[in-house]
């Protein structure tokens, strides 16, 4: 691949960075990236990962634009309300950066459809709300051998790891989705727009810093995030023996859907 | 007994104490919301009430996080 005028000078400030450089920035051109959910979190990702030149990125999200998401989610305006998210995903990518090749799946991630979304991907992005969804994508990416990135935000706090195959997963973490009622249901818990922009421009960089091979990844670390007191701090970890997908005697090795968390169903009903 | 929980210094009059009564005065409300890990290994959410701390150990303990948009994907 050779940069042509227009792509040296718009990814000059990239080229000039000695962990970048011309080699770096067309690994980024080469790029394929998924984004799992076009909302607080998939917004940031998406919009840095356009600008910094990204291939080809996919989206996946079946939702529409909700007056209630512009408060967090950046890539969608006031316009956009009532339309599909990741067709107002895709214009937004457009405008800032035409070298980005936007797919677009308008649907929500399965059992039945998650292992022939991710294939084509490089690295995948988990940028759902949901815990059903963050455990399919983990399983899905472990078995299928794909690295991606885990984000979860709630209030003022936020959390992030990647996954490299052969390394800790998610599961080795959090073993299973928390018991209904455990965990605080989405109507309840609320969130600070920027948190979402923090936890994804982190997200944005383990992308790009995978692509590029330099640095040291969020892998076998976790990091974790109180944006209320601006503390950060990162939690080593190791895979666990015991983990349900990569550990010594897997119980999960084909996917199944979760049941949805009781949040899930209350806030599907609101539309 | 001085602690690490968090990366912060944690301090009980008691010599003995388990997992799970550090994350109740951690004001963790159910321990079904966290993984936990005792110097550097996880412990399993049914071993917490068993696991006992020493002086020195480092517990971590990192919530369950949902978040991002609004509805499931
Ligand atoms: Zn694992």
């Amino acid at each position: 691949m050779n940069l042509n005028d227009a792509q040296i000078e718009r990814y000059s400030r990239h080229i000039i960075l000695g962990n970048v450089g011309v080699e770096g920035q067309e690994k980024i051109l080469a790029g394929k990236v998924l984004i799992i959910g076009t909302g607080g979190l998939g917004a940031p990702v998406a919009l840095y990962l356009a600008a910094a030149g990204l291939g080809t990125i996919g989206l996946v999200d079946g939702d529409v634009v909700d007056l209630s998401n512009l408060q967090r989610q950046v890539i969608h305006f006031t316009p956009d309300v009532g339309r599909p998210k990741v067709l107002s995903a895709k214009d937004k990518i457009a405008a800032i950066n035409p070298d980005v090749r936007v797919i677009t799946y308008e649907t929500r991630v399965a059992a039945a459809n998650i292992a022939g979304i991710i294939k084509d991907y490089d690295f995948i992005v988990d940028g759902t709300d949901n815990f059903a969804a963050k455990f399919l994508i983990n399983d899905a990416c472990v078995l299928g051998g794909k690295p991606f990135s885990h984000g979860g935000i709630l209030r003022f706090d936020g959390q992030t790891l990647t996954y490299v195959p052969g390394q800790a997963c998610y599961r080795c973490v959090f073993t299973a989705p928390p018991p209904k009622g455990a965990v605080p249901t989405c109507s309840q818990a609320g969130i600070l727009g920027a948190v979402a922009g923090m936890l994804g421009t982190i997200q944005a960089a383990e992308v790009l810093r995978f692509l590029i091979g330099k640095g040291e990844l969020l892998v076998n670390r976790l990091l974790v995030f109180d944006a209320l007191n601006m503390n950060f701090r990162t939690v080593k970890f190791a895979r666990n023996p015991a983990c349900p997908v990569c550990g010594e005697r897997p119980s999960i090795t084909t996917l199944v859907d979760a049941e949805p968390a009781v949040c899930d169903l209350k806030s599907r009903g609101r539309g | 007994m001085t602690l690490k929980v968090n990366g912060k210094v944690f301090t009980a009059a008691e010599a003995a104490l388990t997992v799970a009564e550090v994350l109740q005065r951690s004001s963790v409300a159910n321990p079904e919301m966290v993984a936990v890990q005792l110097n550097g290994e996880f412990v399993a959410k049914e071993k917490l009430a068993q696991t006992p701390v020493a002086q020195d150990d480092e517990v971590d303990f990192i919530y369950f996080m949902g978040g991002g948009a609004k509805r499931d994907i």
